[in-house]
Order: C-alpha cells, then structure tokens, then sequence
C-alpha cells in the first residue's frame, strides 16, 4: 500500500506519455461529479516487474481452488496465472495479457489481481484509467467485493462492478451492484455509451464514488449512474418471481462495509461469449493508475 | 559539379519549411501562398444530391449491360425527411441491362474529405439481397478507389458504415459515391433498394485497423529480371462499434510500399513491382502509421530462362497458348475440377493475363503459365468456345520447365479428349517418364513435338475439347509455353 499525498508526479518518460499523464491530471481537476478528493491509496505502476505485492495479490487457476465450479461460476474459459506472460508492469502501466495457450487443461491464460487482505475500504471514490482491449468473447473488469464472502457467500456480501466491458461491444462500459436478491443477470446494471470514441483506443477513466447511501458511477466526466437501497430495492422487487426462493433480506443495501478491489480479463463464459475466429490473441488490458480518495 | 549542385527533395522540403517559417515571422504569409483547399461538405444526398454534378448518377458503361433505367429518387419512401434514392436492379436478362451501378460525383474540383473517417448511409431492401457500396471512384484515375462488395440489406433501414483507410490521402476527391447490383444473391430476381441520409461522417467509432498485402499472407516467389507483378491482396479492416470487423477493398494509392532492396526490384505508387536485378528484396507496405500484413520476398536470378521461340509458319499452326500465334478461343487453362483438382495457377481464359508475365527473347511480353500444387489439370476448348479442329495437324507441340528436382518416379502424362461437353469423347494418352523429363535445354526447357497419331484412342481430331497434364503429384510445380498444333 502506498498513501502518498501528491498525486500530481509526473513522469519524463516518452513524451506521449507525459502528454497522457497530463491530460490524465486535467481530467482529475476538471472532475465534477467526484466529490472526494483526498487521495489515500494509489498506484501509478511505476515501476517495471511484477505489480507491487504489498499492494496486490492474485486469484489462481479457474475457480475451483475457490471452491467455484470451474470457469469461476461463470463458464469463463481461461486459467489464471501470475506469470509475466500475463500480468506485468511496463513503460507505467499495468499489463493484463489474455492470451490463447494450452495451459493446466485450459485454452487461455488471463490474470486477477486482487487487494484483498491488503488494501480493503469501505466508501470513497476507487478509480482507474484503462485502455480495453478487442475481440469477441474478451471480458475485462475493474470491480470490488465485499471482505466478508467467506462468511455471508456472495451475492450477501455484495459486489460492485466499477467497470466491465465485451470485446465486441467496443463502445459500451456498464457497472452494476450486486446483493441479494439483485444479482447475475438481475443486477443493478447501466450500461454507458462513449460517443465519437471508443475504448480500445485510448485510455479512460472508470469510476465510483461510493458513500453510506450511494454509488455513483462515471466514465471520464460523465456521471451515468446512481444506486441508492431504494433503487435496488425495487430491483429486487422488480425481479423477485425471477428467483426460485427470493431471500428473505432481499433488496438488502449491503454496501456498508470494507470491500476490496479486483482487476480482471476473462475469456469467454456465460456474458461475453466465446472467442470468434477473428478474435486476435494475445489481447491487452492496459491500467495507468488505481486511485482511491476518501 | 553537378552532384554538388543536387539536392535531395527531402532536404529541400526541409529547408523550404525553414524558410517559410523565418519568412512567417517578418510577417502573414500573403493569400497567394496557402494552399489550395476543397470544400468539405461531407453531405452527398439527404432530400436532394448534394454539391453532385448536374447529371447526378453516372452509370456504368450500358454497352456492358448496365441497366440506366433503375435509378431515381422515391418520394413515398425515406429513412429521414421526405425522400430517398431508389434503385431498381434488373433481372439478367432485362434487355435494357442485366445490372445496376454507377457513380455519383462532386459538381465542383474535388472535395476535401480528410476531416471524416466514414462514408454511411442508410438503406432498405425489398429484400435481403446484397449489393456493392464505396467511394473514390471518378472514371478517371480512381485513384483512391474503396469498395465493401457485401453490403447484406435488410428489409428494414439500417446503417452501413464503410471506413476511409486513411483519410489523409482525400485532399480533393470527386468520386463521392459508387453502388453495384445485380441478381447474384437473389437468383435472378429483380429487387429494390433504397439509400438515404449519404455522407462523409466523422464517426470515432473505429478502430483496430488492419491493412493488408497478398490478404495478409507471407509470400516468397522466384523473380527475373524485367519482369513485373501486381501487389494483390490488398484490403483495410476497421472494426465498427458494432463490434464487426468490416474488411474493404483499398486502392495501392492508399499504402507506402518499400523495397528492403531496391537494386533487386522497385515498387511504384500503384502497387506494381519491377524486379531489375539479382539478389532477395522484401516487399513490404505501410497506410498511414498502420504497418500491412502480408509480405513477398522475392529472389530474382537474373533474366527469365525463356522457351525456344516457336519458328513454324503460322499457317500450319493451331495455337491455344503461345505469344507467338494467335491462340483459338479457351474456356479455360485451369478448370479447377471439384473435389479432385489440386492445381493452381493458369486461372482465366486471357493467353495474355496469365501467370508469368517475362520480358520476351524478341521484345515485348513472354507469358508463362505456372502450374503449382499440380495433380492433374486441363485447356479447355468447349462448352463456351467451339470445340477445334485439329484434323489437318499432325503433331503437338509444347514446352515444359519442370520447377522441381525430378525423381525416379515422376512422370507427366498428356491427353487429348475429343467430344467434351457434346459427347461421345474419345481419348489418348502419351506418358513421358522421368528420364525424358531430363531431357531439356540449358534453360530447364523440355520441348515436346509428338505425333498426334500417338495418343492411340484420340479418333476425333475435328472436336478436340481438352488437353489434359497429369502427374498424380508426382511433379507438383512446372511452368508451361507454346501449346500448339501443327502439321508437317
């Protein structure tokens, strides 16, 4: 974990580069829908090698070590690992490489990063620049969980999803929260739309602002999105005869306590798909920065 | 002196900039200095054509078979506003014109279009047939020429979006639109679309752009010297928002192609690659920061090991492949026979757009046909060519340079079927063995003169329909010249 106070470090790197940080600072200060803005944890990915371990820790295999069925409940097809050939820090970026390979019985390789044990928080804002990668059946996401699934199983331990994205969709980010009796396909879900653009083009910025009664979720400057437990309440309400035996608690607000942050590519299961023949692999999901303000 | 007294262009561009930038700052560079610019309307047809030429549509050539009659506009119908442009596309056998299609062009110079990254519009079908789209064509240059063949409508509006490869290139463009359509995927019935809402659009959308040479294949061909041959292959993918990667086809024009070895060969801004001497060159292309897949590695040994230059009288010649006759119409020098054939090269019926085009001993063109992958193959003389009478020839001449090592069990047989297509056929063979095979010139040439009266079965000389090369793949690569009867 690193709690550095200025923020505003730039780098003199490639020029291009010290173009991007700076439009990056731009974006920050003209920020009109964040509110919070003292940083208390960042990484910058600055320095080359594997992601810094006090910050970040992975997730391994595909699922069943987590005691998920295999493909992480999902179907996902690709297998998780902590190699370089999958996650990497290079040239200030974090590096997720998908790539097609038989591989302990998969046919892809991906990387989960998690900070789980080691940098939890409950409210703020969580934020981070992204550029997407292509391809049908290619799922990223930028996204939390609640620090307690070990004893109240997800969904009651909650989920937000920052940010996920479909190859194939290349203009189409949503977030989503999920809880009980408001989850998978009948989550509290938006999808955003980038007009004149396009995500697998250049960097952007995902972002929640997370407080005791709301999640505000934006793209860049935009706000797209708020959920408050009224909101997902009435989803609940909304899709209740969608469950077989709805919980009790169902429409609970269970995001009132310290949830970690996962960054993630999949390939392939239930969302997304399966890769197509003109899917190209290996694809890239690029992070120029994770930031978290209280 | 005179080397001292060149500049390079580049330098001087350089130093041109530099002057105009000093000259900048003494004062505003005067009108007659900027440069010329087009408009950039981007609009082509909403209600109305828009900045179009008077004619609106220019048709292609009718004494081709395109119909002039199908084009309007459609009151009664339109995506947006009141109108759209209708297209009606003949049956086949219209006798009007067999398709549709033409173009529409700026009524001014040009237009700029290199603030856009689209041509879109919105079409319907009465059905879902499929018809052709693009721009860049004028009828004089087409020089920045693209083309999406398989535009799939639908029988309600929908947008296409056909992506510009580099739209740096369109400084002044005429040729706004291009459309074509005929039957092909309707089985001959006539249908109608409509078009409407045409423009250049400024999208954003898309990306993850993919240009290509040889469609993105890594070649490697033996060249000669004064020999040329086309890039081929050449095409730019852009993924659409949809999430659809839309592959068109792009003029040269649009790529940088280079040379790894420009002693060995030369590419000009049109693709076509000039091989001037020996040694191995890459051919490799760029658009715009974009690098193309797809390469040809070409080694050149020198000039091309021409055949023996045919000297009989022409009179007592029947040709079907030879620069130095007039050859008899051909169906084919390949008829890729399903699911048998495994032969490639001699594609088409042209004698002078074949595979090898050399530098003939004499002048001019030398074409070659250059059988690869070779099990069996055939020139065909029926079906839609009149079969030849070769009843007044007594023997078969042709020229073969086997391309590989020959082993102890190659062999080539030829056949000459009579009757094909109209039946009963009648056939003989003649089978030369490995050791024949060797028998050739310095230049790798084995030229055969053999007596038709030795292809025993072959009884109807007056209506021969095919001569057959057949190695079962034990020979798989031979370049063929001078097929030709004559008698003596």
């Amino acid at each position: 974990m690193k709690f550095i106070k200025s923020f505003n470090k730039i780098k003199l790197l490639p020029l291009f580069m010290v173009a991007l940080l700076i439009s990056a600072c731009n974006t920050d200060e003209t920020q009109e829908v964040a509110q919070l803005n003292n940083l208390i944890m960042q990484d910058e990915f600055d320095v080359d090698g594997a992601p810094d371990s006090s910050m970040w820790t992975y997730d391994i295999g595909d699922g069943t070590a987590q005691g998920l069925p295999a493909g992480w409940g999902n179907n996902e097809l690709q297998y998780y690992t902590d190699r370089s050939e999958n996650v990497t820090v290079e040239n200030g970026l974090l590096v997720l490489t998908a790539r097609e390979e038989a591989f302990e019985g998969a046919n892809y390789t991906s990387a989960r990063l998690t900070t789980q044990g080691l940098f939890e928080q409950q409210y703020g804002r969580f934020e981070a620049r992204i550029k997407l990668p292509t391809g049908k059946g290619v799922w990223p996401a930028f996204w939390l969980l609640g620090n307690d699934c070990d004893q109240n199983p997800w969904p009651q331990c909650g989920e937000i999803d920052i940010m996920e994205y479909l190859g194939d969709g290349p203009t189409i980010t949503f977030g989503s929260a999920h809880g009980p009796g408001y989850n998978g396909e009948f989550s509290v879900s938006k999808e955003y739309e980038i007009e004149n653009d396009r995500f697998d083009e250049g960097f952007h910025i995902f972002g929640i602002e997370w407080g005791p009664d709301y999640i505000n979720y934006y793209v860049d400057g935009d706000l797209y999105q708020t959920i408050t437990p009224g909101v997902v309440a009435q989803q609940a309400e909304d899709v209740e005869d969608e469950f077989i035996n709805a919980p009790e608690n169902a429409g609970e607000w269970v995001f009132n306590r310290p949830f970690y942050i996962i960054i993630n590519m999949a390939v392939g299961g239930n969302l997304p798909g399966s890769p197509n023949a003109e899917t190209v692999f290996p694809q890239r999901m690029l992070v120029d920065y994770v930031r978290v303000y209280n | 002196m005179k080397k001292i007294r060149l500049i390079k262009s580049k330098n001087a561009f350089l130093l041109g900039l530099i002057l105009i930038l000093c000259y900048g700052c003494e004062r505003d560079i005067s009108d007659e200095a900027v440069p010329a610019t087009f408009p950039t309307i981007g609009d082509i047809f909403t209600d109305t054509p828009i900045g179009l030429t008077e004619e609106f549509f220019n048709s292609f050539d009718p004494a081709a078979g395109a119909n002039v009659n199908g084009f309007g506009t459609d009151n009664a119908e339109a995506y947006e506003g009141s109108t759209s442009i209708r297209i009606d596309v003949p049956a086949p056998n219209d006798p009007d014109g067999g398709f549709i299609g033409g173009i529409f062009e700026d009524a001014g110079e040009g237009r700029n279009l290199t603030q856009y990254d689209a041509l879109t519009f919105w079409a319907k079908g009465s059905t879902t047939g499929i018809v052709e789209a693009g721009f860049g064509t004028d009828f004089v240059e087409d020089k920045y020429a693209v083309s999406f063949p398989n535009i799939q409508l639908s029988t309600d509006w929908k947008k296409y979006i056909i992506p510009i490869p580099d739209p740096s290139k369109l400084v002044q463009e005429k040729g706004m639109f291009l459309f074509a359509a005929g039957t092909q995927s309707t089985n001959g019935f006539g249908f109608t679309f409509w078009i409407d809402e045409l423009r250049f659009e400024n999208l954003g959308t898309l990306g993850q752009e993919v240009p290509r040479i040889f469609n993105g294949a890594n070649l490697v061909q033996e060249a000669f010297i004064g020999s040329t041959i086309q890039i081929n292959g050449i095409s730019y993918t852009a993924n659409l928002p949809s999430g659809i990667n839309q592959t068109i086809n792009a003029a040269p024009s649009y790529f940088e192609f280079s040379s790894s070895n420009e002693s060995v060969a030369t590419v000009s801004e049109l693709g076509v690659i000039s091989v001037s001497g020996v040694g191995t060159t890459t051919i490799t292309a760029t658009l715009g920061n974009n690098v193309a897949l797809g390469e040809l590695e070409l080694t050149s040994v020198g000039p091309f090991p021409s055949a023996p230059v045919p000297t009989r009288d022409a009179a007592n010649v029947i040709s079907l492949f030879s620069d130095a006759y007039t050859n008899v119409p051909v169906r084919h020098y390949n008829g890729f026979f399903e699911p048998f054939q495994t032969t490639e090269g001699g594609a088409g019926a042209d004698p002078n757009n074949v595979d090898l085009q050399v530098p003939a001993p004499g002048g001019g063109v030398d074409n070659i046909i250059n059988y690869t992958s070779l099990n069996f193959v055939s020139i065909g003389t029926y079906d839609t060519v009149p079969l030849v009478d070769i009843s007044a020839m007594s023997h078969l001449h042709v020229d073969i340079n086997v391309r590989e090592t020959i082993d102890g069990g190659d062999f080539l047989r030829i056949s000459l079927e009579s009757g094909t297509g109209v039946g009963p056929t009648t056939s003989g063979n003649f089978i030369i063995n490995s050791a024949a095979l060797g028998n050739t010139d310095e230049n790798g040439w084995l030229s055969l003169d053999i007596p038709i009266s030795s292809f025993s079965g072959f009884s109807d000389p007056a209506n021969l329909g095919q001569v057959f090369f057949v190695t079962d793949a034990t020979i798989s690569d031979i370049w063929v010249d001078n097929v030709y009867f004559y008698n003596e």
